[in-house]
């Protein structure tokens, strides 16, 4: 039998927490009506759903909220946002739990990305001058292999281009032929574009950990390079 | 700050990319799409998602292209995101990713187009788990291949029904 919550010892302190940081979470206005847990494909995983995680909330059951792995289930699709009555922003809540967890203690796999990042530029940890070899090589085969294509102008830091694209880290590491036809498309428009060497992954598993600096250090770096030495107009995200 | 699949969508607008889906008529292959969250429901509106369909019908055919349900900003997350591939948590994962899984057969298609590299991940995974024989493309991939333009190396994720399409 389910144990009785004891009220009167408990203290919703991190609730609090949470709501210095994001005002507009509006926790206290949960109705209980259940369409977040209804349509999120998490709910009932780790036994934990949306709403029970509210109403643990918001009674003070803060060890527990804090102890529940399910943090690392929810993706923060945000999908309970859209479908509640009183936009309660839970994905804000889920953030904020994965960062009450110390830095060293978050999973391993979000973790090392996060730092691979910070250090290398992508989260595969391939740092700027194998990227830069990786894809002027294979634009090479391109040309040479593709006699339609023999033109094919890739480029890294090239400065004054009308469009810097990031690229996901996976492709140059693990796939690097699945960067062509994204190429000949761009050939084929006659875009003007390069890409950049500094933070030039698309991804970023900082946010993911929840490490504010590390992610706001990614953002940084690469909002720096496009405006200061590049000096292009937009960023295209290709994913 | 503007994604590729919104260039496209207005590249194809503007006649610069002359793409059609003549490649698909007698072949008939069936697609379907994953709306990733953060082009989606995060952005705010369903601005991207809806290009990504004005794309995805222009080169594979109108009649070849079968949506999920529900869909846009009202779509399932595939369970991929938010840094669940690499949380350590991959049964509560493909749990999660039962529902996207379901409503992908539900569409019947043979081809689900994942325009992020994390969706692309969680999807085959799923499939393979589950046991479905979907195969799971990038756009680039199929723009390519109606442009007749893709080459032999380029074609990891076609099924055996599109390998030597326009080769």
């Amino acid at each position: 039998m389910a144990e009785a919550i004891k009220i009167d010892n408990l203290d919703p302190e991190f609730k609090d927490e949470v709501l210095d940081k994001v005002p507009d979470a509006n926790f206290d206005f949960c109705l209980t009506c259940g369409t977040c847990t209804g349509g999120c494909p998490a709910s009932e995983q780790l036994d934990m759903d949306p709403r029970k995680l509210i109403r643990m909330l918001n009674l003070g059951m803060d060890e527990e909220v804090k102890k529940s792995d399910w943090k690392w289930v929810c993706s923060m699709c945000a999908r309970c946002v859209l479908a509640c009555p009183m936009k309660i922003n839970i994905p804000a809540l889920i953030f904020n739990l994965r960062a009450s967890v110390p830095r060293e203690k978050r999973p391993k796999g979000i973790l090392g990305s996060c730092d691979q990042h910070i250090r290398t530029g992508s989260a595969m940890g391939a740092a700027k001058e194998d990227f830069e070899f990786t894809v002027l090589d294979v634009a090479e085969e391109i040309r040479d292999e593709q006699p339609e294509f023999s033109g094919l102008e890739v480029t890294v830091d090239r400065v004054g281009a009308n469009m810097v694209l990031n690229q996901n880290s996976r492709e140059p590491v693990t796939e690097p032929e699945e960067m062509g036809p994204l190429w000949k498309i761009l050939h084929k428009v006659g875009a003007d574009w390069t890409y950049p060497s500094v933070m030039w992954a698309g991804e970023n598993y900082c946010m993911f950990l929840a490490d504010l600096e590390g992610w706001k250090y990614i953002i940084e770096e690469f909002v720096h390079h496009i405006d200061n030495n590049l000096k292009s107009p937009y960023v295209v995200n290709t994913e | 700050m503007i994604t590729i699949i919104e260039l496209y969508a207005q590249w194809i607008r503007e006649g610069k990319l002359k793409v059609n889906s003549d490649w698909n008529k007698d072949l008939g292959a069936k697609f379907t799409v994953q709306d990733p969250c953060n082009i989606g429901r995060k952005s705010g509106s369903n601005k991207i998602v809806d290009d990504l369909r004005f794309v995805i019908k222009t080169v594979v055919g109108e009649e070849n292209f079968i949506d999920t349900v529900p869909n846009r900003d009202n779509n399932y997350c595939c369970g991929g995101g938010g840094g669940a591939l690499q949380a350590g948590f991959p049964d509560q994962r493909r749990a999660y990713g039962k529902t996207k899984f379901n409503q992908i057969m539900a569409t019947g298609a043979t081809y689900v187009i994942a325009p992020c590299h994390n969706c692309h991940g969680q999807i085959e995974d799923i499939g393979h788990h589950y046991g479905a024989d979907y195969h799971v493309v990038h756009l680039w991939t199929i723009i390519a291949l109606a442009m007749d333009m893709l080459a032999e190396t380029e074609r990891t994720y076609l099924g055996p029904d599109l390998a030597e399409v326009g080769l």
